[in-house]
């Protein structure tokens, strides 16, 4: 069986410094210690993983390091056999969800994938919620083999406040594994900032705009209310309009005042505006989807409404056209 | 190429679930289920790559009897055959006894060159079953594929990450999870929702496969509590108008009155 104490692991680093707060909590019910696996490409500061937390960093330095799955599940199960952890949290970003279920696999045991809330209970088994059916449901789920192994999204929780602490920094050795893949290019991508998770107001658009250029009705109106503007996935995905999108797979944005524009409403897109105070969707199908989530909804065309609502909205406030 | 093969689950259909209003539970029991929508993008590529390169592509299903309406549809699309790990009417297993019956029914249908499963199911949205396969069948694993071809019998794949596009190859067999962007799967015609009828659908009982039947019948490594829909109380008001000046001019009162719009 396993021994006490968490260990946690995210390639992101803003990612990993939140998992070392839930961890600690954890850990420290547990009365156990808080591991925390560094393997990336430059070295990075062990002392400070330890003052946002970790009581243990296992440290996997190898120059060449190239993000290959074989090498990270190799070195995440050599630390889980030094640290014998009974929980194990990882980052849920796309290399994340690839691991976890590979360790758990490894390890035959379960996984919860992206947990919005962890909780040990009195017999030790690790509670969770998380999101299903799509986002439109939050399960409440008990992981009862050992090691219990989650994944957790960004922005759940907030990192700790760092503090002076002490903490043993190890080096962890694997034989490096056989590649089964090989990357051949990598073609870099502007990431998501997070403008639209703080934004207090969004301007939506969905598959109802025609082209490109018609986004100029909805920047107007951003403009107007001083806005962020959004869109659902095919806008992101397919057409390359915009950088992100919006949703369960997306950002989960919680504005004072959501406008959708053109936007169906299936459940993807609903599971990341839900927290959002106000929604307001203008869509020229009367049973779209979206008004049965809308606060406010106008039935009609976008194009027509558009230039309306911004115009009204600068005449109330006092601007000329 | 021999044999692809591609995972299906026969999933809640999410466009129809209701919820009870009062317990806020989702009506499960008559639910209709159906293929996701990421498996028949799998699907749909295992398709593309047989037209192109030969082959046959067989379905595999961890569900039970019930799965056989929805995977006609699979079967519509052009798949050869479906094969159905029935675990019985109404019983729920986890994500690592799913992936052990699944690696003990793909042992069964060796030789194949490629497995196709989707990202995640949208309806468990637990994005294990590519991963978990690659490890317990020790394959090659290509997740996030939004571009996919064979070229001098090897695969070469584009994968969708936060932060970058990676170009990857790997031998074949392997594992390749795909993600939503990587094709629009068909409609099948009439004719094919016919011919469909008459192909083959084979269930595989958890007894005849290499496994322990206590995977089944014992307990999950995870245990599902409860399901809630979390209560959104949004107020559904359709504004509407003479012209669309007036009925933008009732939303923004509306707005103005909601305290969301800042103006002076
Ligand atoms: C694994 C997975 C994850 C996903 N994650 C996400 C996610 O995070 N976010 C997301 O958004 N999607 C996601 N999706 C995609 C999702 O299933 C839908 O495809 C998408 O949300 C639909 O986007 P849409 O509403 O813009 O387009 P559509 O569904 O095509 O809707 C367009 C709407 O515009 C209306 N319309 C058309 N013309 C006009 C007009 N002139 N004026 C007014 N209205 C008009 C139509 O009535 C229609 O309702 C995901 C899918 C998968 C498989
Ligand atoms: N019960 C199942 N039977 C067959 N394939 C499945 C099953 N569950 C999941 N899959 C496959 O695995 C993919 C990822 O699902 P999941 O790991 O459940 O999110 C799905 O898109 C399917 O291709």
């Amino acid at each position: 069986m396993t021994g006490k104490g968490v260990l946690v692991y995210s390639e992101d680093k803003e990612l990993e410094l939140q998992l070392l707060r839930k961890g600690r909590e954890l850990a420290d019910e547990m009365n156990g210690p808080l591991s925390t696996v560094s393997l990336a490409q430059e070295p990075i500061d062990a002392d400070e993983l330890i003052r946002y937390g970790a009581d243990k960093v296992f440290l996997y330095k190898d120059p060449g390091f190239d993000l290959n799955i074989e090498t990270y599940r190799a070195a995440l199960l050599e630390a889980v056999k030094r640290a014998s952890p009974e929980v194990i949290l990882i980052g849920s970003t796309r290399r994340g969800r690839e691991l976890a279920p590979r360790i758990a696999s490894a390890l035959r045991t379960g996984c919860m994938t992206e947990c919005i809330e962890l909780e040990i209970d009195e017999g030790g088994d690790l509670l969770a919620r998380r999101l299903v059916y799509g986002g439109s449901a939050v399960a409440l789920e008990r992981s009862r083999n050992r090691p219990h192994v989650a994944t957790v999204p960004p922005r759940i929780f907030r990192r700790a406040e760092p503090s002076e602490r002490n903490g043993e920094v190890m080096e962890l050795r694997i034989e490096k594994p056989k590649h089964r893949t090989i990357v051949v290019e990598r073609r870099e991508k502007s990431r998501g900032d997070e403008a639209l998770e703080n934004a207090r107001i969004i301007v939506a658009a969905g598959r109802g705009f025609r082209r490109r250029e018609d986004l100029k009705l909805l920047e107007e109106l951003a403009k107007v209310l001083g806005a962020e503007i959004g869109c659902t996935r095919p806008l992101a995905a397919d057409d390359g309009w915009l950088n992100e999108w919006i949703g369960i797979s997306g950002h989960k944005v919680r504005p004072r005042l959501y406008i959708a524009c053109g936007i169906s409403g299936t459940v993807q897109h609903l599971a990341g505006i839900r927290d959002s105070q106000v929604i307001v969707s203008i869509n020229k199908d009367e049973n779209a989807n979206i008004f049965q989530a809308s606060d406010y909804g106008l039935v009609g065309d976008l194009y027509a409404i558009l230039p309306v609502l911004t115009r009204t909205l600068r005449r109330i406030r006092g601007e000329s056209i | 190429m021999n044999r692809i093969i591609v995972l299906l689950k026969d999933a809640v259909d999410l466009s129809e679930l209701k919820v009870d209003p009062s317990t806020r539970r989702p009506l499960l029991e008559g639910a209709k289920r159906r293929i996701g929508e990421l498996d028949k993008r799998a699907l749909e590529e295992a398709l593309r790559i047989k037209e192109r390169e030969g082959g046959e592509v067989c379905t595999l299903t961890v569900g039970d009897e019930r799965s056989k309406t929805p995977l006609l549809e699979a079967l519509a699309m052009g798949a050869d055959r479906a094969y159905i790990v029935n675990i019985g009417t109404g019983v729920w297993v986890d994500a690592l006894t799913t992936s052990i019956l699944l690696e003990a029914a793909v042992r069964r249908l060796t030789p194949f060159d490629l497995i196709l499963c989707g990202e995640m199911s949208l309806d468990s949205l637990s994005s294990q079953m590519g991963p978990r396969l690659a490890e317990l069948l020790d394959l090659p694993q290509i997740t996030y594929v939004k571009q996919l071809a064979i070229e001098g019998g090897r695969l070469k794949a584009v994968r969708d990450l936060e932060d970058a596009d990676e170009v990857v190859q790997a031998d074949l067999p392997a594992v390749v999870s795909v993600s939503r962007e990587i094709n629009e799967p068909r409609i099948p015609s009439l004719m094919s929702i016919m011919r469909a009828k008459s192909k083959p659908i084979i269930t595989l009982d958890v007894a005849s496969l290499d496994v322990s039947p206590e995977i089944v019948s014992g307990g999950q490594s995870i245990e599902i509590i409860s399901v809630e829909a979390p209560q959104v109380e949004r107020k559904r008001i359709i504004v509407k108008g003479e012209t669309i000046e007036e009925s933008v001019e009732k939303l923004v009162h509306h707005l103005v009155a909601e305290g969301v719009l800042e103006v002076r």
